[in-house]
This record gives C-alpha cells, structure tokens and sequence, in this order.
C-alpha cells in the first residue's frame, strides 16, 4: 500500500503576497520526508494544500500520485494537536472515520494497534484522563487506523517532552513502514532521525517568488536514527547553520 | 457524594433564610398582614394543599411546554445561524430586538391577543427561554475548534454526519450554560404571564391572596414556585451532566 508522489507548480498567496510559488518536490513510495523551514515561511500552508485541507488563500497545485487515481481520502493527516474529541472514549476516537463515512468498524484492528502504541486496556478511557504522550499515541494510532498509504503530520511531536518525544520517534517509525509520510517539523534532529529526505522551505532568489525548496539527503541510516549515532551531531549542526542561514537572507 | 453535599449546603442556606424571617418577625414586631410567621404559611401549606396543587399544576405545565418549545425553537434558530449564512443579516438583529423587548410591557398584549388560557403563558416564557438557548448555541456551534474540522475533512466526512459527530457535540457544554440560565429563568415568563391576566395559575393565586389580604396564602404559592424552580434547574443540570459523563469535572458547580 506505498504510493509515491509528485508535485508540481504548487503556489500560495496570502494577503497579496506570494508565499512560494514553482514549487515541485516528489515523495518517493514509502519514503519519510521531513519539511523544515523558518516560521511563517508556509511550511504548514504547504502540507495543507497537499493533504487537501480547506485554505482561504488563493492557491494552485499540480498533483500527480503514481497510480494515476485521485489522492482524496487516501490521506490519513495528523496534527500537532492530538486532536481527539473528548466526548469519544479512546477506542471510539479511533473509528471517528468509520462513524463520519458510515462504515463498519474494524474492532480487531483498533485493538490491535492500541495495544503497538501501549495503550492496552485503556480502551474505554476517556482522553481528557490521558497523559499528553499518551494522547498522542491514540491520535497515532488513529492515524494508522486509516490505513491510508500517505501519511501527512504538522509538527506531530512539538507538544511532547523531549523524552517522550523520542519515544514516540521509534514508535512511529516502526508503525509507520511502508507508508509515504511527509512531516512538518522545527527540529533538526527529529528531522534527521526520521527521514529519507529533509526539504527546507528557504527564501528565494528570484525576486516576487517568496519561497523556494531546497532538497537536501537523509542520512541513510537504518531508521530511527540511534541517537548515538556518529553521523548524527554533525550532521544536526550543518543542518542548524543551514537553517539559520536562510533566516539571516530574509 | 459530592451531590449529597450540594444538598447539604441548600438546605443550610434554606435554614438560614427562615431564621433570618423569624428574626425581623421578632425585632420589627411586623404585623402578620404585612409578612406571616414561618409557622402560618407552613400551616397554609398543608391546609390548602389541594388548591395550591392544582395551581401550581398548571404554572408548571406553562413552564415545561414553554421550556421544551423554547429550546428546540432556539436550536432550530443557532442550526440555521451557523449554517446559512445569508440568514445571518436578517436573523441576528431581529433575536437581539427579541430580547431587548421588556417582557412586562408585552405580556397584557399576549393575553389580548392569546387569550386568558395557558397559550399565552407558554409563548411568554418560550420568548424568555428562546434566546440564551439561541445565543449559547450559535456560539457553541460557531467555535468548533478548526483541527476537528480539518479531522473530519480528510476522514471524509459528509457535512451532514460532522454535525452529527463533531460540530453538535462540541457546542453541547456551551448549549448546557444557556439551557440552564433558561430552565432559571422561565418560571419567570410563566408567572409574567399569569400576572397580565390569568384565570388559574401560581401567579394567579399570589396576585389574588394579595388582593385579599391573605399574605400567608401568597407565601405559600412563593414557596410552592421556589421549591419547584429549585427542582427543575437541578433536574436538568443532572440530565445535562448525564449526557455529558467526559465533562463532569469540569462544570463550575452552583454550591
């Protein structure tokens, strides 16, 4: 269930002003790309526009996924917030796709990924008695209930301790196999952890064009990349200078 | 537990006033045409028992027809506010002018339009009810955070079912506040009404023992109205919370 993707000519405008515009980026079939980027560069403009979220900006977009067939609901969209409704027991938060689209609900495959995030026998919790790392298990879980082939997650483990943030760095990774998962992102070593290919979201020459892509190599690595790997430290401090130079061209 | 100690302290404060009544009795000598003993509407009570029953049996049919109308007529109105937007414009200025019309002054025209019966008590306290349901969920609608929205967008929600399942639950806690304020507030539409003109009736019977001196009989209906005003707010409020069991904790608590 690996779908690559390819984008082209996407475009945002926001209050008169171009956000990016060119932009072409291509997600390799079961590939982990991470986006990074300054603060209000569009990184999360962009990851919307991809996922196929509702935007008040003028936008444009050429999609092209490599089976030919539309992407609409083949996208599982994960965001900083756990977003779980609280009126919804855990489990029940899980099949919240199930109830909006009228389908059957998969009891045996929600058990069983509650039990791969170690959740098991909180079911029938209420979220609001979770711990925010915990919260964020279920919306993870929720996430890979879809069984959708790409994966898309704006900042999915910002609201998280470092240590649980780690934790749930190897959590996902594992459950995320084989699936095209493009993450937004502020840490570079999150970043470097997670993916076969980092794109940083940096201003761009051409004048009028606001922002350009810059592509740069995962570390290739075996992932999650072990946080006492060698290649790690350096690679974290090239990629921070590189970072902060496109903040000091704006 | 904690509901056993509600009760507790309302029957503290409840003691507390009746002591407080018994004291000016006593300091200000009052005659007991102007404010009876505890004692003598307790008394009353009990004697007219029957006529005091089917009075207030009609306020509280006005109450509860008016409270039941009055929400689903302001669900209706916040549904149609937060989801029509063109009605917006028109609707919103009319439900405040609704609301800024001093009840008191367009009760005598009720009862001449409506007539003496129930009618025009149920309309009254409708019209006292319709508003902070109205108001309190249109907010509540209006407010649903945008991530859920997001959510069910790309779990391909219809708009039909994310009503259903995102947008009417999340404005629930926020309808609960207005439900309540209502539930408060419409014995005092039923009585308004009753008051402008009535054959039957709580309001009726105070307005009358009032007229004929007889304070302790008008007490009594007071005490009748409280007691079942105190009833359906808490009845509600645990209906509320019942529908609410993830919510529970975090409700401010009148006690």
């Amino acid at each position: 269930m690996s779908l690559g993707l390819t984008l082209n000519n996407a475009r945002i405008d926001y209050a008169g002003h171009t956000l990016f515009r060119d932009i072409s980026a291509r997600l390799e079939a079961g590939s982990w790309t991470a986006l990074l980027g300054r603060s209000g560069c569009g990184k999360s403009s962009l990851l919307r526009l991809l996922a196929g979220l509702e935007m008040s900006d003028l936008h444009q977009l050429d999609l092209a996924t490599d089976d030919g067939q539309p992407l609409t609901d083949r996208v599982a969209w994960m965001a900083q917030q756990d977003l779980l409704l609280p009126w919804r027991r855990v489990i029940d938060n899980l099949w919240l796709g199930d109830d909006l689209r009228r389908r059957p609900r998969n009891r045996k495959l929600a058990h069983e990924l509650l039990a791969a995030v170690g959740l098991e026998g909180r079911e029938q919790a209420w979220p609001d008695a979770l711990s925010g790392g915990q919260r964020q298990r279920v919306a993870l879980a929720r996430t890979l209930y879809q069984q959708a082939p790409v994966v898309m997650m704006d900042e999915p483990f910002s609201a998280v301790d470092a240590i649980t943030r780690l934790e749930l760095h190897d959590l996902a990774s594992r459950l995320l196999k084989g699936r095209t998962v493009l993450m937004v992102t502020h840490d570079p070593l999150e970043a470097l952890r997670l993916a076969d290919q980092l794109l940083v979201l940096r201003p761009s020459s051409l004048p009028g064009h606001g922002a350009e892509l810059e592509r740069l190599p995962g570390l290739g690595a075996a992932r999650p990349v072990p946080l006492d790997d060698p290649a790690l430290p350096p690679a974290q401090a090239q990629l921070i200078a590189r970072l902060r130079d496109s903040e000091e061209a704006a | 537990m904690k509901r056993l100690h509600a009760m507790r302290h309302l029957v503290i404060s409840a003691l507390l006033l009746l002591g407080l009544w018994q004291l000016i009795i006593a300091v200000t000598a009052v005659p007991p045409y102007i404010l009876p003993t505890p004692q003598a509407v307790l008394e009353v009570l009990i004697e007219k028992a029957p006529l005091l029953a089917h009075h207030a049996g009609v306020t509280i049919s006005e109450i509860l027809a008016g409270l039941v109308l009055g929400i689903l007529l302001g669900l209706a109105t916040a549904l149609a506010l937060a989801f029509i937007p063109r009605l917006r414009r028109t609707l919103l200025p009319m439900l405040l002018i609704s609301q800024v019309i001093p009840l008191f002054a367009i009760a005598p025209l009720l009862v001449l339009w409506l007539g003496y019966d129930m009618l025009s008590k149920v309309v009254m306290a409708t019209l006292i009810i319709y508003f902070p349901v109205a108001s309190t969920g249109y907010d509540g609608l209006r407010q649903t955070q945008q991530g859920w929205l997001d959510l069910a967008h790309t779990l391909g929600a219809s708009p039909w079912r994310r009503l259903i399942h995102i947008q009417l639950p999340a404005a629930l806690p926020a309808l609960a506040s207005g439900i309540r304020m209502a539930a408060t507030a419409a014995p005092i539409g039923a009585v308004i009404g009753e008051w402008a003109g009535a054959s039957q009736g709580l309001g009726y019977l105070m307005l009358n023992a009032n007229a004929r001196m007889e304070i302790d009989l008008m007490f009594a209906a007071l005490l009748v109205l409280v007691a079942f005003s105190l009833l359906l707010y808490f009845s509600l409020d645990a209906l509320l919370r019942a529908l609410m069991p993830w919510h529970r904790d975090r409700l401010t608590r009148l006690s």
